[in-house]
C-alpha cells in the first residue's frame, strides 16, 4: 500500500469553526485518519510532520503582512490546497473594515492599540495565491468538506453544486418564504450547500455561502425594494460573512451610495 | 357507472377504506402556512375552510367563509414530489478481488400512494411525466414502480387563482382521465357528487354509502366548473405558438426577462412537468459508492456544460432554452406541449416572472 497523503490545516484570520467540521466529521474520522495522514493540524494535535504536503485545507482570510508572506510558503510546501470557509474564499466577516478605518477601530478596541498591526483590508486568499479548489460556508458544510477530501482522494471532481439556495429549499418541500410571507431572502442568489436551513425556520438565507454561479444580485435588490425592504437594510443583508465577494459588494457599493 | 352523491362521512369513510386496502394516503394539507401534499389520515388533515390568493411572486393562505375542503388552488408541491421525488437511488458500486460489482437499487416495497384531490391540470402533468419516463427506452425505474401502484381521486376544480390558466392549455378544470374516481365539491365541506374513471375506482365506490345525483347536483357541477372557467386569473393564446418561440431566438424579450431572471431554479422545481435531472455519486472513503438521481434544472450552469464551459452562460439563454423547450420543441420530442397551466412557475417565481405575460410580449401584446 502507497503512503497515504499527508493532509495540513492552515489557520488564518477566522474563529476556526471550518477547521472544527473536520473534527466534527465524528462518524467519518477515523476512516479519514485511515486514509490520510494528519501532519499538521494544530487544532487537533500539537504533533507536527513537516511538510512537503500533498492536501492542505486553509482558514480564513488575510489580514496582516506577515499572513501575506506566510500563505506563499503554505502554497509552495502544497502539492493541493484547498480554502475552506467564507473568511479564506471572500474575506469574512472581517472584510466588514475594507469600507472603514481600520486604526480607528483598533483605537477603540485595543487599550495599546500600538502593537495592532493590520493590513487596511482583509482579502481572499485567492487574491494571494492560486487556489485549487474553494469550499464556502460559514461555516462549511461537513457532508461536503468528506466530498472535497474524498474527490481529492480518488482525484475526480468534487460534487459540490454551485447553484442556488432554492434548489435545495425545493427538494426538501420548503414552500418559498418570500413568495408564501414576504420576507427577504438571499437563497435566490446564494449557493447551496447549507440544505436551506433557515426558509426551512421560516427566516430569509443570509447568504452564508456566498454568490451562486450566476448570481442575479440587482434584480433580486430590485424585488426587496418592491417588498419595502429600505435600501440601508439591502446594504446592511449583503454585507454578511461574504461581503466582499465582488457580487454582493458591487451591489451593497451602489445602494450604500445612493443612500 | 352514473354519478353519485357523497357526504363528508362517505368521503371519510372512501379515504377510510383506501387506506384499509394498504395505500398510503397523499392529499392536500395545510403545513409551513401553505397548502401542501403530504400524508393524511383523513378528512380532518385536508385544508377545511381554508384557501390561497396567489399572483406572480405572492401566495398567501387565507381562511374561507365556508366550510370548503378543497377550495383552493394549485399550491407549491405537485404529485411530482411523491411519484418523481427529488432525490432517488439508483445502484451501489462496490470494489471486489479486482472486479466492480454493481447492484441495482430494486424499488419492490415502494409505498402505493393514493393521490386525494388531485386536479386536472396535475392529471395532465402525470400524463406527460408518463410519456416521459415510462414512454422510451430509458425507463425511470423508481418512478414506473410508484406510479403503476397510484390510485387517483381527482377533484373538479370550482373556483380557479389568480395564475391559473389550465382552460388556455386544454388540460382543465375539468378532470377527462386519469382518475379512478373523481369528485365535485357542491356543497362546501358536506356534499360532493362522485364519478368513476377505472373499474377499481368504482369497485371502492360501490363499497361506501352513496346516492344516485340527480339531474339538480349534475347541473351544480356544470355550473361549478363553468365558474372556475370564468375566474381564470391568467390566459395564454397557444396558436401557432411553437413557431413563435422557435422563430424568435432573437427577440429582444429575452434581453429583458434575463435581465430580471435569478436563475435560481424556482420555476423549474416547482413546475410539476419539469423532469430533469442528474446523477451523484457518494463514495465512501474505502471505495462503495451509491449512485443517485437527483433533481437538476436546466437554469444551472453544470447543465449546459460541455468540454469544461456552460453554452448557455447568460440567464437569457437559459430563460429562452426553457420556455421554448416548454411551450416549443417539446411537442417535436414528446408530441404534448410541456404546459399544463397551473401557474406554479408564475406565482413560485421569486422575482414574479410571468410565463403568459411573456408568451404575450413575444407577439406584441405587451409593451
Amino acid at each position: 500500500m502507497r503512503d497515504r497523503p499527508k493532509l495540513a490545516v492552515w489557520k488564518f484570520a477566522s474563529c476556526d469553526g471550518c477547521q472544527l467540521s473536520l473534527l466534527d466529521c465524528e462518524d467519518e474520522l477515523l476512516a479519514i485518519a485511515g486514509a490520510i495522514e494528519i501532519a499538521y493540524f494544530p487544532e487537533a494535535t500539537r504533533a507536527v510532520i513537516e511538510g512537503p504536503y500533498d492536501l492542505s485545507l486553509v482558514e480564513g482570510s488575510i489580514t496582516t503582512a506577515g499572513d501575506a508572506r506566510r500563505i506563499h510558503s503554505i502554497r509552495e510546501q502544497s502539492a493541493s490546497l484547498i480554502t475552506i470557509g467564507a473568511c479564506a474564499t471572500a474575506g469574512g466577516i472581517q472584510a466588514l473594515r475594507n469600507w472603514a478605518d481600520v486604526s480607528e477601530f483598533a483605537s477603540i478596541v485595543y487599550a495599546e492599540p500600538g502593537y495592532i498591526a493590520a493590513l487596511e483590508a482583509s482579502t481572499p486568499i485567492s487574491e494571494h495565491i492560486d487556489v485549487d479548489f474553494e469550499l464556502r460556508g460559514c461555516p462549511i458544510s461537513k457532508r461536503q468538506l468528506l466530498e472535497v477530501i474524498n474527490a481529492f482522494l480518488h482525484q475526480r471532481t468534487p460534487d459540490v453544486p454551485r447553484h442556488s439556495v432554492c434548489m435545495e429549499c425545493k427538494a426538501r418541500g420548503t414552500p418559498c418564504v418570500m413568495v408564501r410571507d414576504g420576507v427577504p431572502c438571499l437563497g435566490p442568489i446564494t449557493q447551496a450547500g447549507c440544505g436551506a436551513i433557515c426558509p426551512a425556520y421560516d427566516r430569509g438565507c443570509y447568504g452564508c455561502f456566498g454568490p451562486s454561479e450566476s448570481a442575479n444580485v440587482r434584480a433580486l435588490a430590485a424585488w426587496w425594494e418592491s417588498l419595502g425592504v429600505p435600501g440601508d437594510a439591502l446594504v446592511r443583508a449583503l454585507r454578511t460573512f461574504n461581503a466582499y465577494a465582488p457580487e454582493f459588494r458591487e451591489v451593497s457599493d451602489d445602494y450604500a451610495q445612493r443612500a | 357507472m352514473a354519478a353519485r352523491v357523497i357526504d363528508s362521512s362517505g368521503l371519510e369513510s372512501l379515504l377510510t377504506a383506501l387506506r384499509r386496502s394498504g395505500y398510503d394516503l397523499i392529499g392536500p394539507t395545510v403545513r409551513d402556512q401553505a397548502i401542501v401534499y403530504d400524508h393524511v389520515s383523513g378528512t380532518d388533515d385536508l385544508p377545511r375552510g381554508i384557501t390561497d390568493t396567489q399572483e406572480a411572486g405572492h401566495y398567501r393562505i387565507e381562511e374561507r367563509s365556508d366550510e370548503s375542503l378543497f377550495g383552493f388552488n394549485a399550491g407549491p408541491s405537485s404529485p411530482k414530489d411523491h411519484l418523481y421525488p427529488s432525490h432517488d437511488e439508483l445502484f451501489s458500486a462496490r470494489r471486489e478481488d479486482g472486479r466492480i460489482r454493481f447492484t441495482a437499487t430494486v424499488h419492490p416495497n415502494s409505498p402505493r400512494f393514493a393521490f386525494i384531490g388531485v386536479r386536472a391540470c396535475e392529471l395532465a402533468a402525470i400524463a406527460i411525466q408518463d410519456r416521459v419516463l415510462l414512454g422510451t427506452e430509458a425507463v425511470d425505474l423508481g418512478y414506473s414502480s410508484r406510479r403503476a401502484g397510484a390510485f387517483m381521486v381527482a377533484v373538479n376544480c370550482v373556483e380557479a387563482g389568480g395564475t391559473c390558466f389550465c382552460d388556455s392549455m386544454g388540460t382543465g378544470p375539468r378532470a377527462t382521465e386519469g382518475f379512478d374516481l373523481v369528485l365535485t365539491e357542491v356543497t362546501p365541506g358536506a356534499e360532493y357528487v362522485i364519478e368513476t374513471g377505472t373499474s377499481r375506482g368504482a369497485q371502492l365506490l360501490a363499497s361506501i354509502e352513496s346516492l344516485p345525483a340527480g339531474p339538480a347536483e349534475e347541473q351544480r357541477v356544470e355550473c361549478g366548473i363553468s365558474n372556475a372557467v370564468r375566474q381564470m386569473g391568467r390566459r395564454m393564446e397557444t396558436d401557432g405558438l411553437q413557431a413563435l418561440l422557435v422563430d424568435n431566438p432573437e427577440h429582444p424579450r429575452w434581453d429583458q426577462v434575463g435581465d430580471r431572471c435569478l436563475t435560481c431554479g424556482n420555476c423549474t422545481m416547482a413546475c410539476p412537468t419539469c423532469f430533469c435531472s442528474t446523477t451523484e455519486d457518494r463514495v465512501t472513503l474505502d471505495g462503495e459508492a451509491l449512485r443517485s438521481r437527483r433533481w437538476d434544472s436546466c437554469f444551472g450552469l453544470d447543465f449546459s456544460s460541455l468540454h469544461g464551459h456552460s453554452v448557455r452562460a447568460s440567464a437569457r439563454s437559459r430563460y429562452r432554452q426553457w420556455l421554448t423547450h416548454k411551450l416549443g420543441t417539446w411537442h417535436d420530442q414528446f408530441g404534448m406541449s410541456g404546459c399544463v397551466g397551473c401557474g406554479r412557475c408564475i406565482t413560485w417565481c421569486p422575482v414574479g416572472i410571468d410565463i403568459t405575460e411573456e408568451v404575450a410580449a413575444m407577439r406584441g401584446q405587451v409593451s
